[in-house]
């Protein structure tokens, strides 16, 4: 065997899976299109967001690279839905679109075990259901005892502006165009997808002051939570507001035919993600909506690209010239690079095991766009755990598969291999039951013990993360041990707090129950200072406990479903009264407990009773 | 495929026609095989037929048959329906006859069970079906009915869905935080909404409240000092309604005296213990005891002698009468007054003479005035009437007030949202949308025998 592991494609998914396999004592070898490319983001200049945020923190906290390498090409980064509540901030930066590969590159060059070599990969070699290697563009086959793709929207990739398509990748690249016909041969169902992105435009031609300028937090923030390198908030480059106008709007829907998803192509399959819809479609879909909010946002220090979000399209070039010139303060505005969308093959994601191993192939893993999903964040999770579990597999050990309580990671691969997908997925909050489990100053807490187990955490940054559990538990110790009483003293200074008066003594643990106090305001009587997301989190235990409580309890009772497990020989078409579009769902997706079938769509409440009262009899006292 | 199952579906020694159900793949040959008549096998669906079982020639029941063949059934299976005319014993030996045919006898509640698992009603209705046979006014059983047309899940339904508008609109706000264009949900819009839902939530609560007492009956407890005339009240609310008295234990641990059917409001009088006794045994039932029996009863009579002057017991026990419905019974009403009705302060009294029949029409009527008996009668209501239902309905309201109390401490809207999340699974466990995992063999094991 000449690798443990082959990674294709060298994105964001092929980057993780790259770093986890080799850092965790695999040799791997990286196989990429073109170097130059690797960790590239082709679409929007930005990581994190709502939910996709805390994705970061997660793989940061399992050990992965993307948070780190975000902190170290960020432009400008906020806290997202600071006004609300704790379960659902989280982090945006816009990153540096030369920075951030670069960065990347340099970590993975860092790194023993890993080799990165420019080709294509054509077909699998593949003997009795297990993977054996890959087989290049020129024939050539390398051997490994796993195989991870990661092959983004490479796979027949198309690129379609106005009336004209293309079979090319993402900046003219080459796609593959045999390996998913190769994975049909194997028995994969593949599917087509689409996703587009917007104009970039010359920063120099834009008349900044007709616009709102969105400047960057004034406090230092980080995706990672390690060692951080200090950086001056005043330094952050700002993105800035503009709305579409009538007369944007009056030209799309001159030009509407012209769209090559609305007629201007009609051999069209792929199906757009349904969560950034291009400005025809929003045109057309909330028609009632006089305009819409686009940012732009600043590509690089390097290059005076701006990338209008929320302006995706697939006109022809000149109407999006006019439709560019429409908007306030780029009237004269130059498109460097004109809006495109890009149709591509995907593997449909339910024949995925939650390891991402896929259900036909042992020891082939996908990861990242190919199984469905859209953005960088989502491929790069997908990409850690592919990684992992690949690595775990062939080390002979229990795999990592995170549960919904525990991860959004969890949450989305579940989401993958249990619902399948329709349209390019994307990870949204309201994806996650528990979102209050889930947090972004918690996700440490919740995976870093895994990160660590699995050799992905070194000792010193375990040995922050107990040392950081420490000093939380001696804080709450500390406000739960501090009693105040209402002597004047005391009732003065809460007064100045616009709090209620004290009755009674009141331990400042209770005291900081109440919404209006936070914790600084109880230094005083502390006397000791924490650091700032020691005194964050320690907090929003306190203030939340009781939610978080319940969270925690009705999280249990999935559980409790989640450890009814369906044995891997059961033959659904033998439960008489099981409705025949559950029989064919469960067949298809083969859940492994009760909770992943309830999640299936198609498998309705009865038909869950049903299998249940099933499985109690059939297998009771491991009688089958 | 399921086998064949055949049980009793009506109840046993009431009426004149008993009905034998079949239900299953071989249902319309089994019976096909002791029915001389028509060739089922060949007769359309839905249809009635006249003939006999036999029983090798000899005639067991002259019979009318109904034939109703698969999907559209109750059990979604053939089914076939015997009406039987000749009592318990042929009914009996029809049944059995159909056993040796190859027919298995139905557990308890297994018909209702297929038509679950084959998707033809869900559990509520379900559980209506249950309450529809164990209903024994005809009050109850429009009540049963009014379940099984899913009106209770169609309400249920439509609340789940403003519920589920209203968190569509906070989840767009989270997670995209900063585009201004989409409307803000606030925590006053919540308020409002949390408003309707608790309204709407208390009014089912309450009216299946008044659901649950039509169909299980209200509990009622004759008190009194000894020889105020307790026994004789009785056997006049008896006696007058022909009702059905027998001394059936109840399902809790009260004792079921006799059962009244007031114009389709139950009464069922408990633990009177001693009061239908003969009058050689002194009757003794303290204050204690009698404060006992006010605390498991809906309806209180308390009995008082118009020939006595009130003493300090009883005017404790008025006391304790605070918070119930009760009524005041003034017996004697024959002899002298002695009683200073003025220090009763209550509207629901009665004079009355049992003796002399006075005053046990009014009785009546106040007790329907009570219940409410008309406007229940003419209300179009949504009851829920399974203790389950109600116990989780309790549920979500209770979490709808959590919410009024995070309202109130000013948290924020995704936290809120926990609790109203979790009111819209409470809600879908009622209709059967949401698993909850305890529920179904817990259910099965209710149902009666036969249907």
């Amino acid at each position: 065997m000449e690798y443990d592991v082959i990674v294709v494609g060298g994105g964001h998914a092929g980057c993780e899976a790259a770093l986890a396999s080799s850092r965790m004592g695999n040799k791997t070898l990286l196989i990429t299109g073109n170097i130059n490319n690797i960790a590239d983001m082709p679409c929007n200049p930005s990581i994190g967001g709502s939910a996709k945020g805390i994705v970061v923190r997660e793989i940061d906290a399992l050990g992965g690279e993307m948070g780190r390498n975000a902190d170290k090409s960020k432009l400008q980064i906020k806290m997202l839905n600071s006004s609300k509540g704790p379960s659902v901030q989280a982090l945006r930066a816009q990153a540096d679109k030369i920075t951030y590969p670069k960065e990347m590159l340099k970590t993975l060059k860092s790194v023993t075990n890993l080799e990165i070599k420019e080709d294509l990969v054509e077909n699998l070699i593949v003997r009795e259901n297990t993977v054996e290697g890959v087989e290049l563009e020129n024939g050539e086959k390398i051997y490994s005892k796993a195989v991870i793709l990661t092959t983004g929207t490479y796979l027949k990739a198309d690129i379609l502006v106005g009336n004209t398509r293309h079979r090319e990748g993402p900046h003219g690249e080459k796609p593959s165009n045999y390996l998913s016909d190769n994975l049909k041969k194997l028995g994969f169902r593949i599917i087509r997808l689409k996703t587009g992105t917007p104009q970039r435009i010359d920063k120099n031609t834009i008349d900044f002051t007709k616009t709102r300028e969105e400047k960057g937090s004034d406090k230092e923030l980080f995706f990672s939570f390690d060692d951080n390198e200090h950086y001056d908030v005043n330094d952050q480059i700002s993105c800035h507001l503009v709305y579409t106008t009538s007369k944007t709007h009056e030209i799309i829907k001159e030009n509407l035919n012209k769209s090559s998803m609305y007629g201007g192509l009609d051999d069209i399959e792929g199906v757009g993600p349904r969560y950034c819809p291009s400005i025809e479609d929003k045109i057309v879909r909330f028609s009632d909506k006089p305009r819409h909010q686009l940012f732009l946002e600043p590509e690089s220090l390097y290059y005076d690209d701006i990338y209008i979000q929320g302006f995706s399209t697939s006109m022809p070039h000149d109407v999006q010239e006019q439709m560019v010139h429409s908007l306030p303060g780029l009237e004269n505005a130059k498109i460097l690079k004109y809006a495109y969308a890009i149709e591509y093959d995907a593997i449909y994601p339910t024949q995925l095991k939650q390891t991402l191993e896929t259900k036909l192939i042992n020891n082939l893993y996908t990861a990242g766009q190919i199984n469905g999903t859209s953005g960088y964040e989502e491929a790069a999770c997908q990409g850690l755990i592919a990684g992992i579990n690949a690595s775990l597999k062939i080390q002979g050990k229990e795999p990592l598969i995170l549960k919904r309580n525990e991860a959004y990671i969890g949450v989305l691969i579940d989401d993958l291999v249990t619902k399948g997908v329709r349209d390019p997925y994307r990870l949204l909050t309201s994806r996650a039951e528990y979102r209050l489990l889930l947090r972004h100053d918690n996700a440490d807490i919740r995976l870093r013990e895994y990160g660590h187990q699995i050799g992905l955490i070194d000792d010193k940054r375990y040995n922050d993360f107990v040392h950081k559990k420490q000093m939380m538990k001696e804080l709450t110790d500390k406000l739960n041990s501090v009693k105040i009483t209402p002597t004047k003293k005391v009732s003065e200074y809460l007064e100045t707090l616009n709090t209620p008066a004290l009755k009674d003594g009141i331990t400042l643990y209770n005291l900081l129950k109440r919404q209006e106090i936070t914790i600084d305001m109880l230094y005083p009587f502390i006397d000791v200072d924490y650091p700032e997301e020691i005194k964050k989190e320690v907090e929003i235990n306190i203030k939340y406990e009781g939610y978080i409580k319940k969270a925690n309890r009705e999280a249990k009772k999935l559980l409790n479903l989640e450890n009814k497990k369906i044995p891997d020989d059961i033959d659904y078409d033998t439960i008489g009264n099981l409705a025949s579009e559950a029989k064919q769902k469960l067949n298809e997706i083969k859940p492994t407990t009760l909770a992943q079938a309830l999640r299936i769509s198609g498998v309705n409440p009865a038909d869950i009773s049903i299998l249940s009262v099933y499985l109690k009899k059939e297998y009771r006292n491991g009688s089958k | 495929m399921n086998d064949t199952i055949t049980a009793i579906s009506t109840a046993l020694g009431i009426g004149a026609i008993s009905i034998v159900r079949v239900s299953g793949e071989d249902a319309i040959d089994i019976v096909n095989e002791v029915f001389k008549g028509k060739n089922l096998s060949k007769v359309a669906s839905h249809t009635i037929h006249y003939g006999h079982i036999i029983d090798n020639e000899e005639i067991v029941d002259e019979v009318l048959v109904s034939v109703m063949r698969a999907p559209k059934t109750f059990t979604t299976e053939d089914i076939v329906e015997i009406n039987c005319h000749g009592g318990i014993a042929t009914t009996n030996k029809v049944l059995e006859l159909l056993l040796t045919k190859g027919c298995r006898l139905a557990e308890p509640g297994e018909f209702t069970k297929r038509a679950f698992l084959n998707g033809r009603i869900d559990l509520i209705e379900a559980e209506g079906v249950m309450d529809l046979i164990n209903s024994k006014t005809e009050q109850a059983s429009k009540l049963a009915l009014n379940q099984v047309d899913g009106k209770v899940s169609n309400l249920i339904k439509k609340l789940r869905q403003e519920i589920l508008e209203v968190l569509a609109n906070i989840e767009v706000n989270i997670d995209y935080p900063e585009y201004e264009d989409i409307e803000q949900y606030t925590t006053d819009k919540l308020k409002d909404s949390i408003y309707d839902l608790k309204k709407s939530i208390s009014r089912i609560l309450n009216e299946s409240k008044n659901g649950k007492l039509i169909s299980e009956g209200i509990k009622v407890s004759i008190i009194g000092k000894p020889n105020v005339g307790k026994s004789s009240i009785l056997n006049k609310l008896l006696g007058e309604n022909k009702a059905i008295v027998t001394d059936v234990e109840g399902t809790t641990r009260d004792i079921v005296e006799g059962t009244i059917n007031l114009d389709g409001l139950m009464l069922n009088i408990i633990d009177t213990a001693g009061i239908r006794e003969t009058k050689d045994i002194v009757e003794s039932i303290g204050v204690n005891k009698s404060i006992e029996l006010i605390e498991t009863s809906d309806l209180v009579l308390f009995v008082l002698n118009n020939n006595e002057e009130l003493d300090k017991e009883s005017i404790d026990i008025l006391k304790k009468l605070h918070n119930k419905n009760y009524v005041v019974i003034v017996n004697k009403i024959d002899l002298p007054n002695k009683l200073d009705l003025k220090s009763i302060k209550t509207d629901n009294i009665v004079l009355m003479s049992a003796i002399e029949n006075k005053g046990i029409e009014e009785l009546k009527h106040l007790i329907k005035k009570i219940y409410n008996m008309e406007e229940i009668n003419t209300q179009d209501m949504t009851y829920l009437t399974s203790a389950r239902s109600i116990s989780i309905l309790r549920k979500a309201l209770s979490s709808v007030k959590d919410i009024e109390k995070g309202l109130l401490d000013d948290m924020p809207i995704d936290i809120l949202e926990i609790d109203l999340k979790n009111i819209w699974s409470l809600l879908g466990e009622i209709i059967g949308e949401t698993y909850n995992d305890e529920l179904i063999d817990q259910l099965f094991s209710q149902f009666c025998l036969g249907k």
